[in-house]
């Protein structure tokens, strides 16, 4: 076994996602074949090889640091399912 | 023929010569939406009154001799698209109720030339898989065959364009979804290089592989598209500031001298037959045309699906972080800790997919897995991108199947994720090495099915894989749309 069920459910947990009994048990063979399909990785040497995170090596793009116009603050709160006036709301925290 | 079936440039031709308007045009699609929509099930909004709102404003703007260069054209956009004001889903609950406050750079360039919005189409789940089957809203049906699917993950998009529903779609690619439902369905799809066109409003899969683009009923819609939507935006940092050529320039049927690869490793075990004799055919037709054909090998062919999907989840994972209940999208209201709203809201509006390659992806790039899992898969990467470097000093394309294999019937393999991970094989390594590639309408099988020739490029030689589909689609013709019945 690639994987076991506890280590599921231990990256369920770091991605915020609760699985339920049947898909804890499904995903746990279905991650297991995949994890050892793409295990055929190791058999290239890839010493010294630079990763490629880009098909371009992109360097950053700058702009004058000048105001611009963005969204209002109505805008970027409306699409929220619970906000106030002015802010996003969720449940106490502390 | 209906006025849906025409393509672009015949539409705007027509409309230029004042024998039709927009509203006519955009009528004739709504109509064709009427009659078959129930059967291919494309569309997750349909915008009818803005749709002939938006025709008739392009019809006064072309009165007014401000036409712009798609002025009242139908279009169809896959899901992922922000538009302002329309609700833009990704094929996902978690968005049921996201209306973008604005519109994707693509789609501003689109209206600005005038084209006319009909609605968001279907797709897989937030662009993750082959067949648009997990699509959480409706499923796409090949328009050539009751039963097939359409392909994924831009389904709906290629869908709409085969049966007439709209005359061209944008859709996004990320491992082949532009080129493998339009060689599903008989179009034109073309995946542009690795920034050539923003992505700006594109909701986010795996950003270093994501790119857009259009799927058509011809290569001069496709040309006439890419002037369209190509070219720098300061918005998205990964857009490449350079010269975009006019790419109808490109449509010349002359290939002589021009030197065609075969991809030996893209012609292997489980190619259906049939698709690969409606390649060997284009190959054929270019070698009669004067181009130099010559073998070539792109050796770590083997290993792109096993890259692709080590990265592709990794990315989707950091990526769908931000579906978190609480800017937007749907929440679990009763949630009473933050903890338990993030796990509700995303457990809820999330399917088995999309779980499925968050965890994957979670996995890959936790503590103490992440050299033996990404960052080896990003180093594989770079023999998949030096594979195409060496393929392209001795060959100007490469010229493949797309998919090993026509439409299949739906609901085939939907246990079995690694199957259909495989059937990506012949597409994933451009996006990979963000090389441009295309797939061309070949011919089709004894069933009637449509199967496409891909072509694969440089890096920014969208000219050269135009050039060669051109005279591909002067040899073996178009499909046209398929007749719905």
């Amino acid at each position: 076994m690639k994987i076991s069920r506890e280590e599921v459910e231990h990256v369920a947990h770091l991605a915020r996602l609760h699985l339920s009994e049947s898909e804890l048990q499904k995903m746990t063979e279905q991650l297991d074949t995949i994890l050892s399909y793409v295990q055929k990785l190791e058999k290239l040497n890839t010493e010294n090889l630079t990763p490629t995170t880009h098909a371009f090596s992109a360097s950053n793009a700058f702009r004058q640091d000048e105001v611009q116009a963005s969204l209002s603050q109505q805008e970027a709160l409306a699409c929220s399912p619970r906000h106030t006036e002015e802010l996003f709301q969720v449940p106490r925290v502390i | 023929m209906d006025l849906c079936e025409l393509t672009v440039a015949e539409a705007m031709e027509k409309m230029q010569a004042r024998e039709i308007t927009s509203v006519d045009l955009t009528q004739s699609c709504l109509d064709r939406i009427e009659r078959v929509e129930a059967k291919i099930q494309a569309f997750i909004t349909l915008d009818r009154k803005g749709a002939l709102e938006q025709a008739r404003k392009a019809d006064t703007r072309r009165r007014s001799g401000q036409a712009g260069l798609l002025g009242g054209i139908p279009v169809a956009l896959k899901d992922l698209l922000c538009t302002k004001g329309i609700r833009t889903t990704c094929g996902s609950r978690i968005l049921e109720n996201f209306i973008p406050p604005y519109d994707a750079t693509v789609v501003e360039r689109l209206k600005a030339e005038g084209a006319v919005v009909l609605g968001k189409v279907a797709m897989d789940e937030f662009a993750m898989g082959s067949t648009s089957e997990s699509c959480a809203y409706t499923i796409p049906q090949n328009p050539w065959k009751n039963g097939y699917v359409a392909g994924g993950s831009s389904g709906g998009s290629a869908a709409a364009v085969a049966a007439g529903e709209c005359l061209v779609s944008l859709g996004s690619d990320t491992g082949g979804s532009i080129r493998q439902p339009a060689s599903l369905c008989g179009l034109v799809g073309l995946k542009p290089t690795y920034g050539l066109v923003s992505r700006y409003g594109l909701v986010a899969f795996a950003s270093s592989l994501d790119q857009v683009g259009p799927l058509c009923r011809d290569v001069r819609d496709c040309a006439l598209m890419m002037n369209v939507i190509g070219g720098h935006d300061h918005r998205d940092s990964t857009s490449v500031k350079r010269e975009i050529p006019d790419y109808s320039l490109s449509l010349v049927d002359n290939v002589r001298g021009l030197r065609v690869g075969i991809p030996r490793e893209y012609f292997v075990e489980g190619l259906d037959p049939e698709v690969e004799g409606v390649v060997r055919k284009g190959i054929e037709l270019l070698r009669q045309a004067g181009a130099e054909i010559v073998d070539v090998s792109l050796p770590h062919t083997e290993y792109c699906v096993a890259v692709y999907y080590i990265i592709a989840p990794a990315e989707a994972s950091s990526n769908l972080a931000r579906y978190d209940g609480v800017h937007y999208g749907i929440r679990d209201l009763n949630a009473d800790s933050l903890l338990d709203l993030y796990k509700n809201t995303r457990s809820a509006g999330f399917g088995a997919e999309v779980k499925r390659r968050i965890l994957i992806g979670t996995y890959a790039l936790s503590s103490g897995y992440y050299d033996a899992y990404y960052k080896k898969a990003s180093q594989v990467r770079t023999m998949i991108l030096q594979d195409f470097t060496k393929a392209y000093e001795v060959c100007d394309v490469l010229i493949s199947p797309v998919s090993p294999t026509p439409a299949w019937k739906m609901g085939e393999n939907v246990d079995d994720p690694l199957a259909v991970y495989l059937s990506d094989i012949l597409t994933i390594s451009a996006n990979l090495a963000g090389i441009p590639s295309m797939s061309v309408p070949g011919g089709f099988s004894r069933d009637g099915l449509p199967i496409g020739i891909q072509l694969q490029g440089p890096h920014f030689r969208e000219d050269t894989l135009l050039r060669v589909a051109h005279t591909l689609e002067k040899g073996l013709g178009k499909a046209g749309c398929a007749k719905v019945c």
